[in-house]
């Protein structure tokens, strides 16, 4: 991977509809996808994340903005001109083709001789593990089988970027886990950019090297799984990407000033005003009456691996705290208890509204 | 759970059915016990021979108006099937627009415009242009029969195209097919069950008709239903009948092939 720009997007708007009932799919929306990276359009339905991937693809022309691909200006290419392929959601497998005739459309549109059609083909299908059902319908796969052709299919013609529209939704868990890794293979393997949409956040952290999380049109943060979540930069992405409490008070040099009085240590914090702070339920420590705030045992719900334990502050602020349960199963907790709150070094972070 | 509603189950259904199907099909099987008559007319029965047969094989009159009939069925068809494709691509790959319904109406307005109106326009347009043109050939029954037979391709290849996928389309565009390639490796391909059923209909459709080629055609270009027509005036022999069981054979092959072209496949 490198800093090397694949994909640019810049001050791309996508209008739908007409007059009164005009819908900004996508509200100027400015975005860098690197050389060679997995790189994961998240967000809910309707966050314009696919319409992103369409404009990329070139199957809907934006209303306004330049799309870039290597410094080319590519915005009002059709898809047939754009070395972009795309993995669909459906599929879109051709019913009157074999596995094979499907994997070697793109090359055999490109012109390519067949001799090299064919190599690459078998290549294709060696790679995601379908030769022996190279002669197959596609009608006669299961629904990881036609991934798997949906996937070889858009690779042949080795894109510059390769664009997969939730391609994992209609699977099983299992089947879903398995070919979340496998795609990661295969991005690594081919050493192509992927840019990836999906809705799940899980998804999103366990393959991407940088997610863009995106809600109502516009990107709300660009950075690795890791930055995303440790360091949210507004309550929409701290909430969407894992649990959080939000704690809101006034900003002071090293900490906030909670209504009830308290204060929750945040180090070079240097906020003045209200300020609004994201605490994972991991980073919470629960300790003796006295050490840090007060809270009261709310209710105990055990997960396995560990317990949420939701506590009410002397405001009556509901946060939740997730405690890694002991071997006994019994975190030494009870409804009722009276606890002192404390936060792990780096766990309190401070988010725009 | 309330009972539903079965029209099978009212006092009855079964004799109604039996009589209904009785009243369509007697006359049907009449004709065609009758056609293997040894006798001269279709009211006694003298025994079986297919004499009948050989005689209608053997008249040149209907081996003329039967080669004409089909001459102007297949370039009917060919015409009808090509303008309903189009038609059909038409009026169902894009976005809706304004007057897609006039457009629609257009389209099917043959099968809405009484036959005996349209006969009587055409006899009157196409005498203007033999006027004009001197013109006399088959060309007049063939663009009349086209016309008539549009709605019969349109209607199962738009049901056809309604039915495909459209990001089928979509991927084909994004592996660098052009908008033609596209059409001719994934669009028609998947159409073709639905153009072959629409050439068939179009086909027996023009095969079948009496009004408008009666009114259409000239002196000698009788077409099969035209001839028989023309008989029976003189008087009914077993002749017609062996004509008639032949055609309701053709139609019942098509018609066949129709229905297990356009089943769902699964």
């Amino acid at each position: 991977m490198s800093n090397e720009v694949t994909i640019s997007a810049r001050n791309v708007v996508k209008a739908f509809g007409q007059g009164d009932a005009v819908v900004r799919a996508l509200d100027d929306v400015s975005v860098d996808i690197r050389k060679g990276e997995f790189f994961t359009l998240l967000g809910p339905s309707g966050c314009g994340k696919t319409t992103l991937l369409r404009l990329i693809a070139g199957f809907e022309m934006p209303t306004g903005g330049t799309i870039l691909l290597d410094g080319t200006d590519i915005t009002t290419l059709p898809p047939n001109r754009r070395p972009v392929n795309t993995v669909f959601q459906s599929y879109a497998l051709f019913p009157h083709l074999t596995v094979a005739q499907n994997v070697a459309f793109g090359l055999e549109m490109l012109g390519r001789p067949s001799s090299e059609v064919k190599a690459r083909t078998a290549k294709m299908l060696a790679l995601v593990k379908l030769e022996a059902l190279a002669g197959r319908r596609t009608s006669q796969l299961s629904g990881g089988q036609q991934q798997r052709v949906a996937l070889a299919r858009a690779l042949a013609p080795a894109p510059k970027v390769l664009l997969l529209d939730e391609p994992l939704s209609a699977l099983d868990l299992k089947l879903r886990q398995a070919m979340q890794i496998e795609l990661k293979r295969l991005q690594l393997e081919t050493g192509i950019t992927f840019v990836f949409v999906t809705h799940d956040q899980e998804e999103a952290l366990t393959m991407s090297d940088r997610i863009a999380v995106m809600s109502a049109g516009k990107i709300q943060q660009v950075g690795s799984a890791r930055e995303i979540y440790i360091h949210p930069r507004n309550r929409f992405v701290a909430s969407f990407i894992g649990e959080t409490n939000f704690l809101t008070g006034m900003g002071e040099a090293d900490g906030v000033l909670l209504g009830t009085g308290e204060r929750v240590p945040a180090p070079g914090l240097g906020a003045k005003g209200p300020v609004t702070v994201s605490v994972r339920p991991e980073q919470l420590r629960l300790g003796l009456p006295g050490q840090g705030l007060k809270g009261t045992v709310r209710s105990l719900v055990y997960f396995g691996t560990d317990t949420h334990c939701h506590l009410g502050l002397s405001d009556g602020t509901e946060i939740v705290a997730r405690l890694q349960s002991p071997a006994s199963g019994d975190a030494g907790l009870t409804e009722g208890q009276e606890v002192g709150i404390s936060f792990a070094e780096g766990g309190v972070q401070r988010v725009e509204d | 759970m309330a009972e539903r509603f079965a029209v099978n189950r009212l006092p009855g259904f079964t004799t109604i059915a039996i009589l209904a199907f009785l009243a369509l099909y007697i006359p049907i099987i009449t004709l065609v016990f009758f056609s293997f008559n040894a006798g001269k007319t279709v009211m006694d029965f003298n025994g079986f021979s297919l004499q009948w047969y050989a005689v209608a094989w053997n008249n040149t009159a209907v081996q003329e108006a039967a080669w004409r009939s089909v001459v102007i069925a297949f370039w009917a068809t060919v015409i009808a099937t090509t303008v309903a494709t189009m038609a059909a691509l038409g009026t169902t790959r894009r976005r809706a627009f304004k007057g897609q319904t006039a457009v629609y109406v257009a389209i099917n307005q043959p099968l809405m415009v009484p036959e005996i109106v349209t006969a009587v326009a055409l006899l009157i347009v196409f005498a203007w242009v033999k006027v004009q043109t001197g013109y006399q050939g088959l060309g007049y029954l063939i663009l009349a029969h086209a016309a008539f037979c549009i709605p019969f391709a349109y209607l199962p290849i738009r049901a056809r195209l309604e039915g495909l996928d459209l990001s089928l389309e979509t991927a084909a565009a994004d592996l660098y097919a052009t908008p033609w390639r596209t059409f001719r490796r994934v669009t028609l391909p998947l159409l073709a069950p639905g153009i072959v059923a629409g050439a068939m209909l179009a086909f027996i459709t023009s095969l079948d008709d009496v009004v408008i080629t009666e009114f259409v055609k000239s002196a000698g270009q009788d077409t099969l239903p035209t001839y028989m027509l023309g008989q029976l005036r003189r008087g009914v022999t077993p002749e017609v009948n062996a004509i008639s069981t032949l055609l309701l054979g053709l139609t019942v092959v098509i018609l066949t092939a129709f229905f297990l072209l356009t089943r769902e496949r699964r």
